[in-house]
């Protein structure tokens, strides 16, 4: 039996504003995202890639169409959850550009608070925040403090945050850009293996040509409008 | 994993340095509620120190502390004949200034009765007056010591006795002689002009026996209030008991700093719980990232505001826990006396615990509406 996709996105249109100032940011955008897969976001400021990801990790509301993550419909011209930030806890792995580590917690402590807030005691959280930091080679580093760490070990711990609870989407914004080529690489290497392991579904905006390559399939974003991946559409489980 | 405490510890020097400024301005306010405190215990200090029951006066005054009361010193004998009175003594207050050891000191000069009421209480040092002229009781306060000599007027006096915490109303320490000492100190003090009319008024009759009030000890079991009333019948005269004569006293000697003080303090408390919410609202921006990418992960918002408020409550308590430690070190340095009561700083602590809830707000305000999607923005 064929794969259900971890994200669903159908019809999504997202506007800011009404009458002559009204801006289109998404344009009935459909997305199939499948399990294990590292999907690439891109195109010029402003064609809409922020809000598909801020839509997608339910920090947005759409104006219109159906969404449904891990095959909960949770929307459907309106928010069917009430409680959105339980729903990210639990199904949304985030990272960011500028890794976003809280400045006042170590790295270990940083992945753990995660798996605090999802329930789990401290030892448990301590336990999983090693694993994921040996899994992630940087076991040694893990009373590191952020400022103490390097850009490439910081986005490794920002990774193994987003992986805390398990979530069976990662959701990542320009997660190479303060990096340099070798380190790029490595961070979008580590992105692969945690989707494909962990049968993740992983989307990426980025600008970086650099790490085009290690996506299974890019996405041009247009003045809100989703582009078909070049040559890649009857190959792919990705659809539109 | 407490978020607060962590973010305290990530910037302990700035966080300390904050609560030992706050902590200054909350030991002050400590200091303010204990001078205050010992201003009503130094004001009723030598009211309680007569060990009266009543205190007689002139007629249509509120003597002796809170108004000029004058009354001739032969009306003890006449109130000493009273039903229901054990003892009675004339006593008689004036403020000087004497020199002493080549400085000006102020002194509040106590004239009393040897083995009468209003005499000076048990002394902590040395023994009471028991000659008629030339020997004093002084309270620690005015700085002799036991022994020396002390020039009043035109007489020397020689420091048989010191006492301690005993000093008046406006904080000048007491120093005890006979009545008739101090009856002739308050003649010796007085302008010539005024002398010489005094002689040639009061000289007539023969007599400077004036005093200031006559304190009156009952018998047991004879009513104040009812003694009061009888004496107050005299027409010439005015009866207060020790309870009247304390709450004049507070209300027209202590009611005014008291609401200076009262006023100085809230100032203070509102300034602190100013201090504590710009900081703690400084503190929330300096987190906005930090915060929003919390929001961003799922944290509810029960946690950011146990965070934000958490950590007004640890500065609260630090600082007040300082600044009572401070005064507490420190509050024996002052030139009035301070008294630090339990239940004072208990309740100046449930204040601070409001104001920094109440400072917390703005903080709590700015990081509910911090948006969770600007932890992606670069």
């Amino acid at each position: 039996m064929a794969e259900q996709p971890v994200v669903e996105v159908r019809g999504i249109s997202k506007h800011f504003g009404k009458g002559p100032t009204r801006v289109d940011a998404l344009r009935g955008v459909s997305l199939d995202v499948y399990p294990g897969t590292v999907i690439g976001l891109k195109g010029p400021s402003g064609s809409g890639k922020s809000t598909l990801l801020n839509v997608i990790g339910c920090i947005l509301e759409p104006s219109s169409g159906s969404m449904r993550l891990n095959g909960e419909l949770v929307y459907d011209g309106k928010w069917l959850r009430a409680d959105l930030r339980g729903l990210r806890l639990e199904k949304i792995g985030f990272i960011f550009q500028s890794h976003n580590l809280l400045p006042f917690l170590n790295a270990w402590e940083n992945i753990a608070v995660t798996r605090i807030l999802a329930g789990a005691s401290p030892a448990q959280a301590r336990i999983r925040a090693v694993e994921l930091l040996t899994y992630l080679g940087i076991e040694r580093r893990k009373d590191a403090m952020p400022g103490e760490l390097s850009g490439g070990e910081a986005q490794r711990v920002a990774i193994a945050r987003a992986l805390a609870n398990d979530p069976r989407i990662i959701l990542a914004d320009e997660p190479t850009a303060a990096l340099d080529s070798q380190r790029a690489a490595t961070v979008m290497d580590m992105l692969r293996k945690v989707a494909a392991e962990h049968r993740s579904a992983v989307i990426v905006v980025t600008h970086d040509e650099k790490i085009f390559d290690r996506f299974d399939h890019i996405y041009s974003l247009r003045d809100g409008a989703l582009e078909p991946p070049a040559g890649a559409a009857a190959a792919t489980p990705v659809l539109q | 994993m407490n978020l607060a405490l962590k973010d305290i510890s990530h910037n302990l020097g700035r966080f300390l340095l904050t609560c030992l400024g706050l902590s200054l301005l909350l030991g002050i306010v400590l200091a303010m509620v204990g001078i205050y405190r010992g201003l009503v215990v130094e004001s009723l200090g030598l009211v309680r120190a007569a060990g009266a029951q009543v205190w007689v006066v002139e007629g249509g005054t509120r003597g002796p502390f809170a108004e000029a009361s004058r009354l001739p010193g032969d009306t003890r004998e006449a109130i000493a004949a009273q039903w229901g009175v054990a003892s009675a003594g004339g006593v008689s207050y004036q403020n000087i200034e004497a020199q002493h050891r080549g400085q000006t000191t102020r002194l509040m000069v106590v004239g009393a009765q040897i083995a009468r009421p209003g005499e000076a209480p048990p002394v902590v040092e040395g023994r009471p007056i028991l000659r008629s002229r030339y020997e004093a009781v002084a309270d620690r306060g005015a700085g002799l010591a036991l022994g020396e000599q002390i020039r009043l007027g035109r007489d020397t006096f020689t420091v048989v006795g010191l006492t301690s915490g005993l000093v008046a109303s406006g904080g000048d320490p007491v120093i005890f002689i006979t009545l008739r000492d101090a009856q002739k100190l308050q003649f010796d003090l007085a302008p010539a002009a005024a002398r010489r009319e005094y002689v040639r008024s009061a000289g007539a009759t023969g007599t400077t026996d004036t005093v200031n009030a006559i304190v009156v000890r009952l018998l047991p079991g004879v009513d104040a209030n009812r003694f009061a009333q009888d004496i107050v019948r005299w027409k010439h005269l005015a009866a207060l008991t020790q309870d009247d004569q304390e709450t004049v006293l507070a209300r027209s000697v202590i009611d005014r700093a008291r609401r200076q003080i009262g006023l100085f303090t809230s100032l203070l408390l509102t300034v602190s719980t100013v201090i504590v919410g710009l900081i703690i609202y400084t503190m929330t921006i300096d987190k906005k990232k930090a915060i929003a990418t919390l929001k961003l992960i799922g944290a509810p918002d029960r946690r950011i505001v146990g965070l934000i408020v958490q950590q007004a409550i640890a500065m609260g308590v630090i600082s007040f826990v300082a600044g009572a430690a401070l005064i507490g070190a420190g509050h024996g340095y002052f030139p009035r006396r301070v008294v630090l009561e339990p239940a004072d700083s208990l309740a100046l602590f449930g204040v601070v615990m409001v104001a920094c809830l109440l400072a917390s707000g703005l903080g709590v305000r700015t990081a509910l509406k911090i948006d969770p999607a600007s932890a992606l923005a670069g």
